[in-house]
């Protein structure tokens, strides 16, 4: 088996370092450090209290270990907390951007010139701990979008930022989570108007490329009444012998009649073989379906990361609303994953649908970890979930733990759950078709994916399949 | 097109196949009985090169090659194809994604444009009006759900396709009901040609009431121990396999 093994563990392709002069602020963290940072970014008194108060709340909280991954204490005064380009262009104008990031992003895909951008998806580059530059901003303004960095948004558009940034995660919602609200340095900021029909694919792409500092972001979406909005991110890293803390923060709102999917490409320096390096991807992200007959849905496609904790949720607080969380997580070498969803169900007749496949080989360990609540007030609650799970070689890990809450006897819930190993027979088949062996192990893959990948956009299907070393089903059939 | 030599074949430590010597010519078809346990379908596995088989003596001469020293897919591209006792299911790919990309690794050995999902449409319309099948099965996960019968039809639906020079029937019988048998053995008649060779690896006579082999091997513990006309079918049909394995630990 170590031919299939050997295909899915692939190297990793974007561990290159931009050699770019940064402003770094010297490791540590204290109340001087979160106030440096709300100052670098020329915050109003309001944030720099909020992030305050979230510090003093970390500070007394404990690292969450119930997650079930193994890994070494992080020493939290060892992280820089700021680090950014020196040269970085006036706002509203890329012609100045550092040609070094240029090349950085266009080396990994994400060609931000003018001329050479990706039709129909704007984009908003994070270097480290700033947006170097977002595209199409004054295209998208004609329809009265708003995408733009967080850090522009809080002091171009107070009074939304206000109104909804930490309604969905509270600054004290976990340990990750207001280490973040303390330190959080960019991240993306999305507005959709009401009745609005988001005219492009928006997308962030974050990139971490300075060594001993961690990536804290803070996105916010608002999808307002009638609107819809598709968002993709994607993230990569330099390979470093050392392990970087990724602790970001999403948050979604969508009111009455609102969609807004959420796709994720993740794709972190994993570590070496020996489990060497790597990120931890320690994220909260929930939306809060708060107005009635929204939606939002969740998609990720998680193959890189050292370590993976991540449970992107919903809460279904309006009646009719809907939640969907579909998601491919890939461990090898010795990568960790303990990832899931949240259903919160509150409204009336609001509805779930939860689709998680975990591949795990190498030495690899995959968890599925989910909870779906139904409260007392959900009448006609339904959920639909399936955990499928796909083993690649015998050194590999593969766990469930699907919680579920009903406390309304209407609920309906479904839960089906497989477990299935790539075998010698399974390969020997394809193989004995005319394809090699890497196709036939592309192609059992790509299958077990097929429910999640079709919901991503098209652009990036191409990319995630890409991504597990798989070449993307053709359009018959 | 296919030359088998004091073949001897192990699996785990334990030989199943103790020197088999078979010779195939173009356009003839060869039916392989025996009872359970014989080596019958061993034969045919190890011919398609199912990595789980050790080869530990012999040779075999597929097309002027050493057909032993290729990988599986080589020799799928060569012109082997084996149509499995057991096929397998792959999930979420369907039926007519997975012919077309076997279909274009084939071509694509032999030098051949690959063919676009419409290209491939056409083909594939033209084979099973050759056959006289519908293509229900084509928008269906591969083998997923599919029955039995549903199962051995496709394998004969992809050898069909494929085209090959030497197709592997690997007691395709089983489990068929008598319309079922009567179906694919129609379709395997129609793609019976001059250049196309057929080994038909079987446990009961029934089949070869419909397709007519040309010659008739008994295996038995691992050795064929007697080879005739489609007549030794019968007389197996009749007699049982005992009398042969008596001669069998004799000789």
């Amino acid at each position: 088996m170590t031919g299939i093994e050997a295909q899915v563990q692939q190297p990793y392709k974007y561990g290159f370092v931009t050699d770019i002069e940064s402003d770094v602020v010297p490791p540590g963290l204290n109340e001087d450090v979160v106030r440096l940072i709300s100052a670098k970014k020329d915050e109003p008194a309001w944030m720099v209290d909020w992030r305050l108060k979230a510090y003093r709340n970390w500070l007394k909280m404990e690292e969450p270990h119930w997650p079930n991954v193994q890994y070494g204490p992080i020493d939290y005064q060892a992280i820089s907390y700021y680090a950014a380009p020196k040269k970085l262009p006036k706002l509203d104008s890329l012609d100045q951007v550092d040609p070094k990031l240029v090349a950085t992003f266009e080396k990994l895909g994400i060609p931000i010139e003018e001329q050479k951008r990706l039709t129909g998806v704007a984009v908003d580059a994070v270097f480290d701990s700033v947006s170097v530059a977002t595209t199409f901003q004054a295209e998208l303004a004609k329809y009265g979008v708003i995408f733009c960095p967080i850090s522009e948004a809080i002091r171009k558009h107070p009074e939304l930022v206000q109104k909804y940034l930490g309604t969905v995660v509270p600054h004290n919602d976990n340990f990750f989570a207001a280490l973040n609200t303390a330190v959080f340095t960019d991240g993306s900021f999305v507005y959709i108007p009401k009745g609005v029909r988001c005219p492009m694919e928006l997308s962030t792409y974050f990139r971490i490329n300075a060594s001993s500092t961690g990536q804290f972001e803070r996105t916010l979406i608002i999808a307002d009444e009638g609107s819809y909005v598709s968002y993709l991110e994607g993230c990569s890293a330099p390979m470093r012998d050392e392990n970087q803390l990724h602790a970001a923060v999403v948050e979604l709102v969508a009111l009455d009649n609102a969609t807004i999917k959420y796709s994720t490409i993740q794709n972190w320096y994993p570590g070496d073989e020996e489990g060497k390096g790597g990120i931890y991807n320690f994220v909260t992200k929930r939306g809060k379906c708060a107005g009635k007959s929204s939606k939002i849905s969740w998609t990720q496609v998680e193959t890189g990361s050292a370590i993976t904790w991540k449970y992107p949720g919903c809460i279904l607080q309006g009646d009719n609303s809907i939640g969907e969380f579909y998601s491919v997580a890939v461990t090898s070498r010795r990568q960790q994953a303990d990832t899931g969803t949240k259903m919160i169900h509150l409204g009336k007749n609001t509805r779930s649908t939860i689709v998680s496949k975990g591949i795990s080989a190498g030495r690899g360990q995959n968890t599925y970890r989910g909870l779906v609540k139904i409260m007392k007030g959900a009448e006609d609650a339904r959920n639909y979930s399936q955990c499928d799970s796909m083993l690649i070689g015998d050194q590999c890990g593969a766990h469930t733990f699907p919680y579920i809450d009903v406390r309304n006897s209407t609920a309906i819930m479904e839960h089906e759950a497989s477990t299935s190993k790539i075998g010698e027979d399974q390969i020997f088949y394809l193989r004995q078709r005319g394809l090699s062996a890497e196709d036939a192990v592309s192609m059992i893959v790509n299958g077990f994916c097929k429910e999640v990948f079709k919901e991503l956009p098209m652009e990036f299907a191409v990319e995630a399949t890409r991504l597990l070393g798989i070449s993307l089903e053709g359009s018959v059939g | 097109m296919l030359e088998i030599k004091g073949l001897r074949v192990s699996v785990a430590g334990t030989e199943i196949l103790r020197g088999i010597d078979l010779s195939v010519r173009a356009g003839e078809v060869h039916a392989i009985m025996g009872p359970n346990g014989s080596g019958k379908s061993t034969l045919a596995q190890v011919l398609a090169g199912h990595p789980a088989y050790t080869v530990t003596a012999g040779t075999a001469t597929y097309d002027g090659k050493d057909l032993l020293a290729l990988k599986p897919e080589e020799r799928a591209r060569e012109g082997v194809f084996l149509a499995f006792q057991y096929p397998v299911e792959v999930r979420g790919i369907t039926n007519s994604y997975f012919l077309r990309s076997a279909v274009n690794a084939v071509r694509k050995h032999r030098g051949q444009e690959e063919l676009d999902p419409m290209d491939f449409l056409h083909v594939l319309e033209a084979k099973l009006k050759a056959i006289g099948w519908d293509d229900t099965l084509m928008n269906r996960p591969v083998n997923e759900g599919f029955s039995g019968g549903e199962k051995k039809r496709n394998e004969i639906l992809q050898l069909a396709v494929l085209e090959p020079k030497l197709a592997l029937l690997d007691e395709t019988d089983s489990g068929l009901d008598i319309d079922a048998l009567k179906t694919v053995a129609q379709a395997v008649n129609k793609l019976r040609a001059s250049d196309r060779s057929f080994v038909i690896v079987t446990h009961y006579q029934r089949l070869l009431n419909f397709i007519k082999p040309d010659v008739v091997h008994v295996l038995a513990d691992g050795r064929i121990v007697k080879s005739g006309g489609p007549e030794l079918a019968h007389e197996l049909e009749a007699k049982g396999y005992d009398w042969l394995r008596a001669g069998a630990m004799v000789s």
